[in-house]
């Protein structure tokens, strides 16, 4: 029954619009709005699941395709349609977006209905992202998601939260208008803004080097890479719970499909030319920040730079293929790293939302991010030290977890193309081990460390709740990824087979 | 000699416009103070009243009258129309702030309406003498605006300063025409082309001259449009100007002159844009620079909104500066989308105003999410429209003009008007800061029921509604073109 249902709209516009009556409800009602909230948000989760259950896998081709004239003078359509790479991070969004809402419940008292609204619009902004086959469409979205992050950081945020929100947006808006001017360039050559039409326009190498560089500074800011991720720690630290969340599960993995949909098929002379350049970044955001990982005071500090290491995994899977053709001389084999990398998106998407929320939970106890503040939970909270354990374990990438399975991938995919860069990514493993479960001996196990924490209350019911979805989820994309890579394979491999193909 | 009489089809609007400002100005003197609204009353059925005959005279055609000096065209029915709303929005954001600081006097609406009459003659010139009249009306009535609370010094000092200004201004677009007339013979804008093209395939002499003349017609329009290094008018002027009336300067002016822009430099003088690209592209690239940077630094909301109107007329620059159909089409839509935006602008500051409190801070916004959560909402949507980020419309008009500027591969001077938005975006998103993350230091209630509240919320509708379907006004003005 949902075969004929614009089912991409659906996602993109219930949010938004029960995200706008929400607004309209108003403070005066806040838990009207909270349950509200709460209902469109499971509406929408529900409305992508019809998503996953009928996506031919077979193919690599756009499917629940939309397609209407929206600004006839410069031939731009309001034109959706989702592949194995973008599919996955819709359900991403919505499943997340339910637990925000959920999150935010008790903890949440001011101004609750612009809060609820701010994460709805942007939910709905997200499945536009994901889902737009239109390059300006694709833009307005990718833009318009700034605003509710502006706002949610700089309403609800910690004691310098104006700060960390300015840099946010302007260190976003920077990134993004050179996108902006290569989509326009590549409308010029292309005579249209399809991006599919963009994946087939031949172009010289200094044009595709141009487009990929500007393309870079956009995408490379919202993953974030190294050097132009210092933004993240700050909206990290000073975003509240919810916000983090979806900062980490989501708007990071924007950047991380923008390389999948754009960088790589449009320019893959200029990404094969400098996948070294793309190999290093990673690399140190791999083991540098990993490092930096290691000296952080502040929890979700700490957990903000492993998530640009855990970026920088899937940056490196993306861009490893160029080098396993180099090596090895064929094509077979060069989709791995692609598709660890996606997997990586998604489980990191599972684990930094867990990771975060349970800090949260921390965080609405005491007041407090610092580690120090901490010590022997454990012993107060033992079903909140269990989770926390296990969200832990899988961000070192233990086997039997989500985090495992990309991480394998991508160390597998580069032993194919070089020892000495999988060694050195195989040194997250030993990294992140230490700075997470550093971080877990510090505040879940010992004694007691003061009077606080002695007076700590266990999970509520919903935060229960919560966290045992999300352990449920990780768990089960950790001992079955099957459904993920069969939803994945065909798109990879046709994207394999396009970037092999030289533009020049 | 015969005497013909012209067709007056064409100029009804206009005929209609000055015919009803003059029995306003007596119809004014026997209206009492205290029934002063009627007056207004009057001033709006006029705008209203031409508005309708402008749409409803509109056709695809060109119709010229009064000897070829007056041209009807589908882009002077367009921008007639926006001005005439526009304008009708003005008067009425403006009534509440000036009936509380006893300014609500009939001169304000009469010069009004003789503004626009100045405007829309401007947009209709089609001969150089037309073009100036026009332009002579709008301003002198502009001078006296400014100076309308005459026991204020600063507006009087503003006042004698744009005056001061805007007639040397006039002086070198006067003195470009008249080398203009010198070289082709003839006051018509046509006739002015067809003089150039001669006159350049003719002696070297004549080139020079005729580059000559471009640079001071050239230098007036930046003084009238405030493009860098022109500007130094502009700031003080909306600064010192009542608020109402640096909303009706900032607003419908602008498009007026693009108006005469597009007539002198497009129509009449098209065959050097080799020349005048150049200009203009300096112009563009300053009036960028200078806007954006500046700005930062204000902590005077109207003086930021001056410079943020010189970096938009940077982009409205480089949209005719590209010298192709779509640079001026997608300058014309940034003109219309910023005489919109601009009026939702200082429209705000009016509501916020009270006697003895001008609101003209930017610090004043602090906390207006607290205070009004529909109104900080819009101010956010005009704020992130001025900056360009969608899904406003804003970011139509910037997309529009770097298309058309990437098109005729400046792709140096695209990436350099981004960044400048970009620095842009920091002081826009300033006052965003105020309004939602700070808390209100004036707590007192926004005024109620003055009618200001449903066209102010309508102003910022439009401009997320232009920009979820920015189609319809996009294909007017390139068919305008």
């Amino acid at each position: 029954m949902f075969a004929d249902w614009p089912l991409l709209s659906l996602v993109i516009w219930t949010p938004i619009i029960g995200g706008l009556i929400v607004l309209f409800v108003g403070d005066r009602m806040p838990e009207a709005s909270r349950r509200l909230s709460l209902s469109i948000a499971v509406l929408t989760f529900l409305l992508s699941l019809p998503l996953f259950v009928l996506f031919d896998r077979s193919t690599h081709e756009m499917q629940f395709v939309e397609w209407v004239p929206w600004i006839s003078t410069f031939d731009i359509h309001y034109h959706l349609g989702v592949d194995g790479i973008s599919m996955p991070l819709i359900l991403l969004t919505t499943f997340t977006t339910m637990l925000v809402v959920l999150a935010a419940w008790e903890v949440i008292q001011y101004r609750v209905s612009q809060y609820m609204a701010s994460f709805l619009i942007l939910a709905g902004l997200m499945n536009g992202v994901f889902s737009a086959m239109d390059a300006v469409l694709f833009y307005v979205f990718f833009e318009a998601m700034l605003i509710p992050m502006f706002l949610v950081i700089g309403i609800w945020g910690g004691p310098n939260r104006i700060y960390a929100t300015l840099k946010f947006f302007l260190y976003t808006f920077f990134g993004s208008v050179f996108l902006l001017i290569a989509l326009i360039y590549l409308y010029t050559q292309a005579g249209s803004f399809a991006i599919l039409d963009f994946h087939h326009t031949p172009l010289g190498m200094t044009a595709q080097t141009l487009i990929f560089l500007a393309m870079l500074l956009a995408f490379a800011v919202k993953i974030p890479m190294f050097p132009v991720h210092t933004w993240l720690p700050d909206a990290h630290v000073e975003a509240p719970t919810g916000g983090s969340v979806i900062l980490a599960a989501i708007m990071l993995k924007i950047g991380g499909y923008g390389f999948l949909r754009f960088s790589l098929p449009i320019t893959p002379d200029a990404a094969m030319a400098l996948d070294w350049l793309m190999i290093t970044l990673s690399l140190i955001a791999v083991v540098y920040v990993g490092l930096v990982a290691l000296m952080q005071k502040d929890m979700k500090k700490l957990i903000a730079y492993s998530s640009i290491a855990h970026m920088g995994f899937v940056t490196l899977g993306f861009f490893l293929a160029f080098m396993i053709y180099n090596n090895t001389g064929n094509w077979q084999g060069a989709g791995l790293g692609i598709s660890g990398g996606m997997v990586q998106m998604v489980s990191h998407g599972l684990i930094s939302a867990a990771m975060f929320l349970s800090v949260g939970v921390l965080y609405d106890r005491m007041h407090s991010r610092q580690i120090a503040d901490y010590g022997g939970v454990a012993n107060t909270m033992p079903w909140f030290a269990a989770f926390f354990v296990l969200f832990a374990m899988a961000n070192t990438g233990l086997p039997g977890t989500s985090g495992f399975v990309g991480e394998f991938m991508v160390i597998l995919a580069a032993f194919r193309a070089d020892f000495w860069i999988a060694l050195l990514a195989a040194t997250t493993l030993i990294l992140a081990a230490a700075y997470t479960l550093w971080l877990v001996k510090r505040v879940v196990y010992g004694e007691v460390a003061n009077d606080h924490v002695a007076q700590l209350q266990d999970l509520n019911r919903r935060e229960f709740w919560i966290l045992g979805v999300l352990a449920f989820a990780v768990l089960l994309l950790g001992v079955w990824p099957a459904p993920l890579l069969d939803v994945l394979d065909a798109t990879v491999e046709n994207l394999v087979r396009h970037i092999a193909v030289s533009k020049l | 000699m015969t005497f013909e009489i012209p067709d007056f089809v064409p100029v009804i609007p206009e005929l209609f416009l000055l015919g009803m400002a003059c029995a306003i100005l007596l119809a004014d003197l026997f209206i009492p103070q205290a029934r002063r609204d009627i007056t207004y009353g009057l001033a709006q059925f006029t705008l209203l009243g031409t508005f309708l005959l402008t749409v409803i005279l509109a056709s695809p055609e060109a119709r010229f009258t009064f000897s070829d000096s007056f041209v009807a065209d589908p882009m002077s029915d367009l921008l007639k129309s926006m001005v005439l709303l526009v304008s009708a929005a003005v008067f009425l954001y403006s009534r509440p702030y000036l009936q509380s600081r006893d300014l609500h006097k009939g001169e304000f609406y009469v010069l009004g309406l003789f503004g626009v009459l100045g405007m829309l003659i401007m947009i209709s010139a089609h001969s150089l003498l037309t073009l100036y009249l026009g332009l002579e009306l709008l301003s002198l009535c502009l001078y006296a605006l400014v100076a309308f609370n005459r026991d204020s010094p600063v507006a009087s000092e503003s006042a004698m300063k744009y005056f001061v200004l805007g007639s040397i201004a006039s002086g070198m677009l006067l003195y470009g025409m008249s080398l203009l007339y010198g070289i082709t013979g003839t006051l018509d804008i046509a006739g002015v082309t067809q003089g150039v093209v001669a006159a350049a395939a003719g002696s070297a002499d004549h080139s020079v001259a005729l580059v000559f003349a471009l640079a001071f017609v050239v230098v007036g329009l930046g003084f009238k449009l405030g493009a860098v290094p022109f500007h130094m008018w502009l700031p003080d002027v909306y600064h010192g100007a009542p608020t109402p009336v640096t909303l009706f300067i900032g607003a419908a002016p602008k498009i007026a002159a693009f108006a005469i822009a597009m007539r002198l430099l497009v129509d009449g003088l098209g065959p050097l844009h080799g020349d005048w690209q150049g200009m203009l592209l300096i112009l563009a690239v300053l009036s960028l620079a200078v806007g954006n940077v500046v700005a930062i630094a204000q902590t005077n909301i109207k003086r930021m909104f001056a410079y943020s109107t010189i970096a938009h007329v940077g982009f409205i620059v480089m949209g005719l500066m590209s010298g192709i159909e779509a640079g001026y089409a997608a300058a014309m839509f940034y003109v219309i989308v910023y005489a919109i935006t601009s009026a939702g602008g200082f429209g705000m500051i009016l509501l916020l105003s009270r006697k003895g409190f001008e609101a003209d801070a930017i610090e004043d916004f602090k906390g207006l999410n607290d205070r009004s959560p529909w109104f900080a909402f819009v101010m956010l949507l005009l704020m992130f429209s001025m900056a360009g980020v969608p899904p406003t419309v804003g970011f139509y008009a910037k997309l529009a003009i770097l298309q058309s500027v990437v098109q005729v591969e400046l792709v140096w001077l695209a990436v350099f008007a981004v960044l400048m938005s970009v620095i842009g975006a920091f002081y826009y998103l300033r006052v965003v800061k105020y309004m939602y993350f700070d808390k209100p230091a004036d707590t007192a209630p926004l005024p109620q029921g003055t009618g200001i509240n449903v066209v102010l919320s309508i102003n910022g509708l439009l401009v997320i509604g232009l920009g979820i379907f920015p189609g319809l006004l996009m294909a007017l003005t390139t068919a305008a073109r």
